[in-house]
């Protein structure tokens, strides 16, 4: 408990420190920061509209925020969500094109559960690369993410390429009655609920289950996961590819929720949002619900702070970088409040 | 005879020179990836850094109408990013990978909102050195346009090749990269180290950003960096951490990104997004056939936390 008093409160002050810093930025750039700070407050959760758009965009980043939590537990630095979300991205338009004609119910789940084989499979190969190999996780999913990018930018303008929209580079559309509309009187789409129901399946199975327990022996010390004799490599693909699939379902739902069909629009940067967002909420697929949402208001609230002062988009970005900087030196601290200390030691 | 009529002896002409062309920012971010990494950090942030360096020396090269003080500037912004990945990094517990991403995104952003005032005018740019001067063929001379920061960074290759094994400062470097307690049984500061290695990597990677607004393709927009400084840590991998294998594994990525526009002007297009991937496939199959369970990779600095 007191551990969970300790880590809102540091993460509180690394947050508010990020804040205090992005309000000296704006200072230097002849902008007021309580102004600006209005204007974030009103773009991201202040009016029900921005609410809207911020729960649209943290439905996406709670599933690539999966995608670097839960191989987290197992010791691995996955960066790799923005490729795993194309990838499931472009799968789930191919399966919603080759399944045409079913039930409409049933097509959308299809079509889902394709986007997250796809994704799960993409990073299950860098976990895969990692058992069998020694290749660094890192690495190789970051080069995964070049990979899919291109692939998807090499099947929409040519293979797979909808010649009837001109204005567009786009892909085929799948089947409208595939498409999902919007949660009833939130007017936010399924998708949300997707990436809560996720986030929650994943603590669950990180902390209640014989495999979680295993992923997270596994990440504490991998010779003790050995010398017990648990199976490492089906572990690593294990929680590699259960983080892919999150990212994966994050690229249909982007399909079936919102574009129909793959296009640019998938690379958005939700892959790399993602990152932060796992690393706010310190890997805990609980706190990622809170903190999709805190970082999802910050991007939503871009364009109307362009369109109020003028000033780049990029400006939420700066923040964010901000963020992670203060929130990854806050490290540092754990351990270090005498508060604590003392707590820790008794308890 | 013009470009078309060279047919596929246009294409590896467009090859060789893009090689060169290209080359010189993967050189560069390499080059400061190398020296960063031997002292025992990574900094996956050169993206950012090579972003902040192009937007500065553009704004620089556009403010003073000197280029050259445009490189200054960008190594100068550089040093500043460099300098704050090694800050944070110093912290105990606390992952240099993770704030290497979170200098990506903080670069990025600062770049593209800082250099906004930039994206219209038009910046004096880098010169460059004629060496087809030889040659009547247009194509012949057009690829033999070589920026100085080409061989500006060869020589810094070689430079560094020399010095780590050969003097004091380098062998510090390597000692506190290869086993950091030894080093500080020693008496050498490694964390002080770490922070030199990393600013000077981060010179590097901003001079590679002066180059990619400066010279080629010689603008300052969004997208002009196509992850050219996230590759940086793929690069130096390939040339095993030895400068000089930088040069040539920075000519043949340059060479691969050229393939595809090269390929187009022959009429072969379609596969134009997947050559632009050769790079970064070829990246993986040789981390997949170099690596191994049981031991690291040849070469590498033994403080490396990508590496273990």
């Amino acid at each position: 408990m007191r551990a969970r008093v300790e880590t809102a409160l540091i993460t509180a002050g690394a947050l508010a420190l990020a804040f205090a810093l992005f309000g000296l930025f704006l200072l230097a750039n002849r902008l007021n920061p309580l102004e600006v700070y209005a204007i974030l407050w009103l773009g991201g959760f202040g009016t029900s509209f921005s609410l809207q758009a911020t729960l649209t965009q943290a439905a996406p980043l709670m599933l690539t925020a999966l995608c670097v939590a839960i191989p987290a537990r197992a010791g691995l630095l996955v960066i790799g969500g923005e490729g795993a979300l194309v990838a499931g991205g472009v799968c789930a338009v191919l399966a919603g094109v080759a399944a045409a004609g079913l039930p409409a119910a049933v097509g959308t789940a299809l079509v889902c559960a394709a986007g997250a084989a796809a994704g799960g499979a993409w990073i299950a190969m860098a976990g895969a690369l990692k058992h069998l190999r020694g290749v660094n996780e890192t690495i190789s999913t970051l080069l995964l993410n070049y990979i899919a990018i291109a692939l998807l930018n090499h099947l929409v303008s040519g293979p797979i390429r909808d010649h009837a929209v001109s204005l567009k580079v786009t892909s085929w559309s799948i089947p409208q009655p595939y498409m999902v509309d919007a949660i009833p009187g939130i007017g936010v789409h399924w998708g949300l609920a997707l990436g809560v129901l996720a986030c929650l399946a994943a603590y669950v199975l990180l902390r209640y289950s014989v495999p979680g327990f295993a992923i997270a022996v596994l990440g504490g010390n991998a010779r003790a996961a050995q010398l017990v004799g648990l199976p490492i490599g089906r572990l690593t693909l294990l929680a590699c590819g259960l983080g892919g699939a999150a990212a994966g379902l994050a690229g249909a739902v982007e399909i079936v929720a919102v574009h129909g069909a793959a296009s640019g629009s998938l690379v958005v940067g939700f892959g790399y949002a993602g990152i932060l967002v796992a690393f706010l909420a310190r890997q805990n697929p609980l706190a990622i619900v809170f903190f999709a949402f805190l970082v999802g208001g910050i991007s939503a609230s871009g364009g109307l702070m362009q369109r109020r002062f003028d000033m780049p988009d990029a400006a939420t970005q700066v923040l964010q970088g901000m963020i992670f900087l203060c929130v990854l030196g806050s490290n540092a601290l754990y351990g270090r409040v005498r508060m604590f200390r003392v707590a820790r030691a008794g308890a | 005879m013009t470009g078309t009529e060279l047919g596929w002896w246009g294409v590896a002409l467009a090859v060789v020179g893009g090689a060169i062309r290209v080359s010189t920012p993967y050189l560069f971010v390499s080059l400061g990836e190398t020296l960063t990494e031997k002292s025992g950090r990574v900094n996956l942030g050169l993206e950012g850094t090579l972003l902040m360096g192009a937007m500065s020396g553009y704004g620089a090269s556009y403010l003073t109408g000197s280029p050259w003080l445009g490189v200054l500037a960008a190594a100068a912004s550089g040093a500043l990013l460099g300098l704050l990945h090694a800050a944070v990094s110093n912290l105990p517990r606390v992952n240099d990978i993770a704030v290497g991403i979170a200098l990506f995104i903080f670069g990025t952003g600062l770049a593209f909102f800082l250099g906004k005032p930039f994206v219209q005018p038009q910046a004096p740019r880098l010169p460059t050195l004629a060496l087809g001067g030889f040659s009547d063929v247009p194509a012949i001379r057009a690829a033999l346009e070589v920026s100085p920061l080409f061989f500006i960074g060869i020589a810094l290759a070689f430079a560094m090749h020399w010095a780590l094994p050969n003097t004091r400062w380098g062998l510090i470097v390597r000692a506190v990269g290869d086993n950091a307690e030894a080093a500080r049984t020693a008496g050498y500061p490694v964390n002080l180290t770490r922070t030199l290695a990393t600013t000077l990597g981060g010179v590097f990677a901003g001079v590679a950003g002066a180059f990619l607004s400066l010279s080629y393709p010689g603008t300052w927009a969004e997208g002009l960096s196509s992850g050219q400084g996230l590759m940086a840590v793929a690069l130096v991998i390939f040339a095993r951490w030895n400068p000089v294998h930088c040069v040539w594994v920075s000519l043949l990525f340059g060479g691969a990104s050229a393939l595809g526009p090269a390929l187009q002007t022959v009429g072969v297009t379609g596969y134009y997004y997947l050559t632009g991937a050769a790079p970064y496939v070829l990246t993986l199959a040789l981390l997949i056939a170099s690596s191994s369970r049981r031991h690291r990779l040849a070469g590498a600095p033994g403080e490396l936390s990508i590496n273990r």
